[in-house]
């Protein structure tokens, strides 16, 4: 098939997502369902899931998820993963031949935790290490892709409708404390396995509704930190951006949204002297990580996640809640779906960030 | 007929609302899209929330939704009614033409967008609530009236940006609002107020409320500078 670079495909996609304030553990299955009456907002060319919580009994250890074209490229890949890591498992992700899932790569999940001789070497934390391997494989190694890196939390993906994404990875086999969901309709790229969301680096995931019209800058800006952008996937780009605020630069959530998603200057002209100073420094530290064009994403990170539309709001998404669990969806029926008595059902601004954390101590 | 929607395709749906003139209840409804598009001289109430561009092309049959809608409602509508009794999505009434949408909450980002008028087709939008940004934005013509009722904010940012028609009905004296230039807003006077009132008395009508409480506060009246706002900032004309 034709990849990346290769085809533009011209043209929505559907979000979803479910955590617990509590931190209550729940199975892949209502989130799945969530994904049913958004159906004809993807078709058919990538779906997924992030789920958070999942491998308690290995959560000291970076869970690796990756896909191989092929043995060659597993063994190369392997031999990458051996110079830097005690690999304390490596097994097949578990699935379930169904008609709707074809043409699977080899896919499979390593536990491992950084040699602490090879960061002591190279003077990095273990962070860094990872994200760096996860770079090199993803653009050295022909045919493997690293796509989920991130402890104790996982991405699933693959090319398909998100509800046989669902079944084809067993998720109601898993269970875990916070959900989120994509079913694609690409509108650049050809659907591919390692193209569908949600895209991750460490524990961040992100998925994502739209298509941003600063792709190119974005991604100019980023490549000079060392990240590498191999799919010209804009989702891809998203949650580097997120990881180099949040991680590198040491922003809070709401400060990076005050980036993506970054006010106009005629709104921060009107804002309280103390808030103007700091979203003027923000927009004109980060002016080249401005992210434009329609979206609305859901972040999803240790402990919580973040919604956020761009700031023109080109995109719907809609937040709910009841007890414990905080909803969010492209639209409201998917949400009914979860939580048909679902609580204070409201739309979020453009560039208003949703953020909900697990409460201190539940995890 | 009662349709019970669950499990029900957005296609199966508007087929069997299709077959012929009548009165419909769905119930159930979940996230089915185009529900009654195009129709004439149906009365169709919905029970759930059905799915995006409710009413699109609506050509004079009636909808009543109990709960919440999506966005796009009454995409492109010419003429009928949609009555909400919840709060509606992104862009509702998009360049509509005719007809009338009430609803009860909010609205969200783009109510009225590009919505245009043509002799005696004017369609009217009344929001009981507040609405997201860009209201009425590129309106050409027809009537949109928010109450503001029970919303922390009338309207979001940008209001009636890229307006050239119509008007703008808002509770509020407009104080804390920030128009373009382009547009232009005064106290509503004795003519537009009676205009309101006829709106507001049928929104009681759909929904409850009480006239007089709401009537009793400023309204203001939003329109384009001139004729011709944008005078040659495209072509020359």
């Amino acid at each position: 098939m034709k990849k990346e670079g290769q085809i533009r495909i011209p043209s929505g996609c559907a979000v979803s997502a479910v955590i617990s304030r509590e931190g209550k553990r729940m199975t892949g299955e209502k989130i799945i369902q969530s994904m049913v009456p958004m159906h004809d907002r993807s078709n058919g060319l990538g779906g997924g899931f992030a789920v958070y919580g999942i491998y308690p009994e290995y959560k000291e250890f970076y869970a690796l998820h990756l896909f191989f074209d092929d043995n060659r490229a597993k063994s190369e890949c392997e031999t990458i993963l051996k110079e830097g890591f005690e690999i304390v498992k490596s097994e097949l992700i578990p699935t379930r031949k169904i008609p709707a899932i074809t043409d699977e790569p080899l896919i499979w999940r390593y536990f491992v935790a950084p040699l602490k001789s090879v960061l002591a070497s190279l003077q990095l934390d273990d962070k860094e290490y990872v994200a760096r391997v996860v770079m090199r494989i993803n653009s050295e190694v022909r045919g493997a892709y690293v796509f989920s890196s991130g402890k104790n939390m996982g991405a699933f993906k693959a090319v398909g409708y998100p509800e046989d994404v669902g079944e084809f990875y067993r998720l109601e086999e898993y269970e875990g404390y916070c959900w989120t969901a994509h079913g694609r309709y690409p509108t650049n790229t050809p659907g591919w396995w390692g193209g569908a969301h949600p895209f991750a680096l460490l524990d961040y995931s992100v998925v994502h509704n739209g298509e941003i019209s600063s792709y190119d800058a974005n991604r100019r800006f980023i490549e000079m930190f060392g990240y590498k952008c191999t799919l010209q996937t804009d989702t891809e780009v998203i949650t580097y951006i997120m990881d180099y605020l949040l991680r590198k630069q040491k922003l809070t959530l709401k400060e990076s949204a005050s980036v993506i998603a970054a006010p106009f200057w005629s709104t921060i002209a009107r804002k309280p002297e103390e808030e103007r100073k700091k979203l003027t420094f923000l927009r004109a530290v980060y002016s080249g990580l401005l992210i434009t064009g329609p979206f609305s994403v859901i972040l999803g990170f240790e402990g919580g996640l973040m919604a956020l539309n761009d700031r023109l709001k080109l995109r719907s998404m809609v937040v709910g809640e009841k007890d414990d669990k905080v909803y969010i969806a492209s639209e409201e029926a998917a949400i009914r779906t979860m939580e048909p008595n679902v609580e204070n059902v409201y739309a979020p601004s453009g560039g208003e960030p949703v953020i909900v954390r697990v409460k201190e101590g539940a995890l | 007929m009662i349709i019970d929607a669950a499990a029900v395709g957005y296609r199966e749906l508007n087929e069997i609302l299709a077959k012929g003139p009548g009165k419909y209840e769905i119930k159930n409804c979940l996230g089915q899209r185009f529900i009654g598009a195009g129709t004439d001289g149906k009365e169709i109430r919905i029970e759930g929330i059905p799915g995006n561009a409710l009413g699109a092309y609506l050509n004079g049959s009636s909808i009543y939704v109990g709960g919440n809608a999506q966005d796009a409602v009454g995409d492109t509508m010419n003429d009928g009614k949609i009555i909400v009794n919840g709060n509606i999505g992104d862009a509702a009434g998009y360049a509509m033409r005719g007809g009338e949408i009430f609803v009860k909450g909010n609205a969200g980002y783009r109510a009225g967008i590009h919505m245009k008028e043509y002799k005696s087709k004017i369609p009217v939008m009344v929001i009981g609530g507040g609405t997201g940004s860009f209201l009425g934005e590129y309106q050409a013509g027809g009537i949109i009236l928010v109450l503001g009722l029970n919303a922390p904010k009338i309207v979001g940012n940008f209001p009636c940006t890229g307006m050239h028609g119509g008007k703008v009905y808002l509770r509020t004296s407009g104080k804390d609002i920030v128009f373009p230039p382009q547009v232009s807003f005064h106290l509503s006077d004795g003519a537009e107020r009676a205009e309101i009132g006829r709106l507001v008395e049928r929104y009681c009508g759909y929904f409850g409320g009480d006239v007089k409480k709401i009537m009793d506060a400023d309204f203001i009246t939003v329109r384009p500078n001139s004729g011709n706002p944008y005078k040659q900032m495209y072509v020359s004309n």
